[in-house]
């Protein structure tokens, strides 16, 4: 396989941003700058960056609670996404939303949805309206291995086949859901399969591997764009932190969690860079500087941010407040 | 021969005495096995009773609602644990099309004696998707039954009487109560459901309320006290049925009227309870009924926003001097 160099340091670099942003919020967290439920996407990054990698500018990106390596490799300014998490007006969403609830038109990104499986029906429409207008566009669409018990993935699925609609389902299937684990959940715990089911192209692919992934997205949204009909990919994963910040992770075991780490996405990026191209050099510590001044950067214009007025607070319930 | 302990320790202690005196009972739910209970209420129960009677389920709430609906038909006693108020809505189709209506539409033959249990309310930072308070629109259902406990006795005696009851019982767990302490003595009857407790008596004002509000009002109460205003506090403790007969007489004390309530004022059990004071105690009003409610927004994540969509001890008292101007 052939890797080049700039690709391969672009992606380490989303992928190192996402992790060390991950670490940031888990220590505001813990000094209460950051309230609310907080769900971390280490170990996951792969998935987000690879997926982004392949979805143009004018497609639209839905997504579930745990965004925040999503938004930062759709390109939401870390800015942004930091001032949402401290609650400020200057974040993605005003500080309506926090940690759950980013939302960025800019970028197509419709959130940060936080009723499990609540994000499909959504993709269904918004691909059909592309479709009923004509638009060369696709609707990516992100949801969790848990996602797939709710009447509403299977729904979805039917209706996005049934009508032939340009949606790419992007399931991180990282074993667990909460604390109830894949073989819990499923009968049929290969989910590629019941996609399937419903006539809809879908494929596994590993998600702790960059490459993989982009690649196997790339192939999806050019099938998509010209066929029209939705493809499902369903990325292996493994969330490395608890579910969120509640969680005592009493339901597995700590040397699965550690068996897991050796397919870090950054190590695994390294070593097939390694492999392809022995001896060339990504500038880690470059890159761990550059990131990290984004982040510190972040921080303070966060915390630097405005409070909204209270006198705003019925703001936004409906469209006639809605700055022209 | 009471006990100090915690409201998530009572419903526990609760769920555990239920299952150990009748094979029927089991708890079904996400995450109440393995990982303890999302608001660790279940914790420990795994353990002791197995995973056939803690049930793990998948992110199904329709499904699995409807599977409690299922098994109580058929001689079981379910207690179907849902994680919070917002989630149920995936499973309004089987709770109000079919457990709320199965005894009537079969003409008496067939009742639900099942117990649904959830987290409600704000106050978390949790936003626009986890914050709501939906309990009085549950009430609008018949056919439910619609409990509130505020207090550690009330957590405990609740599940109780959910369980012996015939009929779909709804309890609405503040999510903010898991961590209070209060009394708990086992050995009390229980007051029955649909009774309204009067937690703080007094002559000026009626402030009826119920659930966390509970708290606010009382401590509202003690502060107006200190101006001489003494305000009655009655807890509601059931939505459904309501107990008319409390809320009256205490109308009729104190002819003026507060009603606290976390969930929103439009088309709100709060209104409902102005509706019948309107209707069976007009005369004794001195005053305009006042409600301290949430804002009518889908609650915003920012603390300071969310702090003032919610009813606040603040408002209370401010709202129990507005129903003194008038006089
Ligand atoms: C309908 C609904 N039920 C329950 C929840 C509570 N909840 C939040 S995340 C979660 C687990 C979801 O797991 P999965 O879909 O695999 O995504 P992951 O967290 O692993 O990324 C649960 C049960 C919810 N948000 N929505
Ligand atoms: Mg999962």
């Amino acid at each position: 396989m052939q890797i080049d160099i700039n690709q391969a340091r672009s992606y380490y670099r989303q992928m190192l941003l996402i992790r060390r942003f991950e670490e940031k919020c888990m220590e505001l967290y813990s000094h209460e700058f950051i309230r609310g439920f907080l769900h971390l996407y280490i170990g996951e990054e792969a998935i987000a960056v690879g997926v982004m990698d392949a979805a143009g500018a004018e497609d639209a990106v839905i997504a579930t609670y745990r965004e925040h390596g999503h938004a930062l490799a759709r390109g939401i300014p870390a800015k942004a996404i930091m001032a949402e998490l401290l609650g400020k007006v200057e974040g993605c969403s005003r500080g309506r939303g926090g940690s759950m609830h980013f939302f960025d038109a800019k970028t197509r990104f419709y959130g940060g949805l936080a009723i499990v499986a609540g994000g499909l029906p959504l993709a269904v429409g918004m691909a059909l309206a592309d479709k009923r207008m004509k638009r060369d566009r696709v609707t990516v669409c992100f949801f969790g291995e848990g996602a797939v018990a709710e009447g509403e993935f299977h729904e979805s699925l039917n209706l996005a086949a049934l009508w032939e609609l340009p949606i790419l389902f992007v399931c991180e299937n990282n074993r667990y859901a909460m604390g109830t684990a894949l073989e819990c959940s499923e009968s049929e715990q290969n989910i590629a399969k019941k996609a399937s089911a419903y006539n809809i192209s879908a494929s596994q692919v590993d998600g702790m591997d960059v490459f993989a992934v982009a690649a196997s997205a790339k192939d999806a949204i050019a099938q998509i764009k010209k066929d029209g009909y939705p493809v499902f990919i369903e990325c292996l994963t493994y969330r490395f932190r608890a579910h969120s910040m509640f969680d005592a992770e009493l339901y597995r075991d700590k040397t699965e969690v550690e068996q897991w780490k050796q397919k870090d996405p950054l190590i695994v990026l390294k070593n097939k860079l390694e492999t392809a191209a022995p001896g060339s050099q990504l500038g880690e510590d470059t890159l761990e500087k550059e990131v990290a001044s984004v982040i510190e950067e972040a921080v303070a214009f966060a915390k630097n941010g405005t409070l909204e007025e209270i006198a705003d607070l019925e703001k936004f319930v409906y469209s006639t407040e809605v700055r022209q | 021969m009471s006990e100090t302990i915690t409201y998530r320790e009572a419903v526990r202690a609760a769920i555990r005495e239920a299952m150990e005196h009748d094979e029927r009972v089991f708890l079904m739910g996400e995450d109440v096995g393995k990982y303890g209970g999302s608001y660790a209420v279940s914790k420990g129960l795994l353990k002791q009773f197995g995973g056939e009677r803690i049930i793990d389920t998948p992110l199904s709430e329709s499904g699995f609602t409807g599977a409690g609906i299922g098994a109580a038909l058929n001689g079981m006693r379910p207690i179907v644990e849902i994680m919070t108020v917002n989630f149920s809505l995936l499973a309004l189709d089987q709770i109000v099309n079919t457990a709320a209506t199965m005894l009537y539409m079969s003409g008496g033959q067939f009742n639900v004696p099942l117990v649904i249990r959830m987290a409600t309310g704000g106050g978390n930072q949790l936003g626009s998707q986890h914050s709501h308070s939906l309990e009085g629109w549950y009430a609008h259902v018949p056919g439910l039954k619609i409990l509130t406990p505020a207090t550690v006795q009330d957590a405990y005696d609740m599940l109780h009487l959910a369980l012996k009851d015939p009929d779909p019982v709804l309890i609405f767990e503040h999510a903010l109560l898991y961590n209070s302490k209060g009394e708990l003595d086992r050995e009390i009857a229980p007051l029955e459901i649909g009774k309204a407790s009067v937690r703080r008596p007094g002559k000026d004002i009626s402030i009826i309320t119920y659930g966390i509000s509970l708290f606010k009002s009382l401590e509202a109460a003690e502060i107006l006290s200190k101006e001489g205003i003494e305000a009655e506090v009655i807890d509601l403790r059931s939505l459904r049925p309501l107990d008319d007969a409390t809320i009256m007489a205490s109308v009729s004390k104190t002819h003026r009227v507060l009603i606290v309530d976390e969930g929103w004022k439009s088309g709100s059990i709060s209104a409902e309870i102005m509706a019948r004071i309107n209707e069976q105690a007009f005369y004794e009003l001195d005053a305009p009924m006042q409600r301290v409610c949430s804002a009518e927004v889908p609650f915003p994540y920012a603390n300071h926003l969310e702090q003032a969509a919610l009813p606040q001890v603040e408002k209370i008292v401010a709202a129990g001097h507005k129903l003194m101007e008038e006089l």
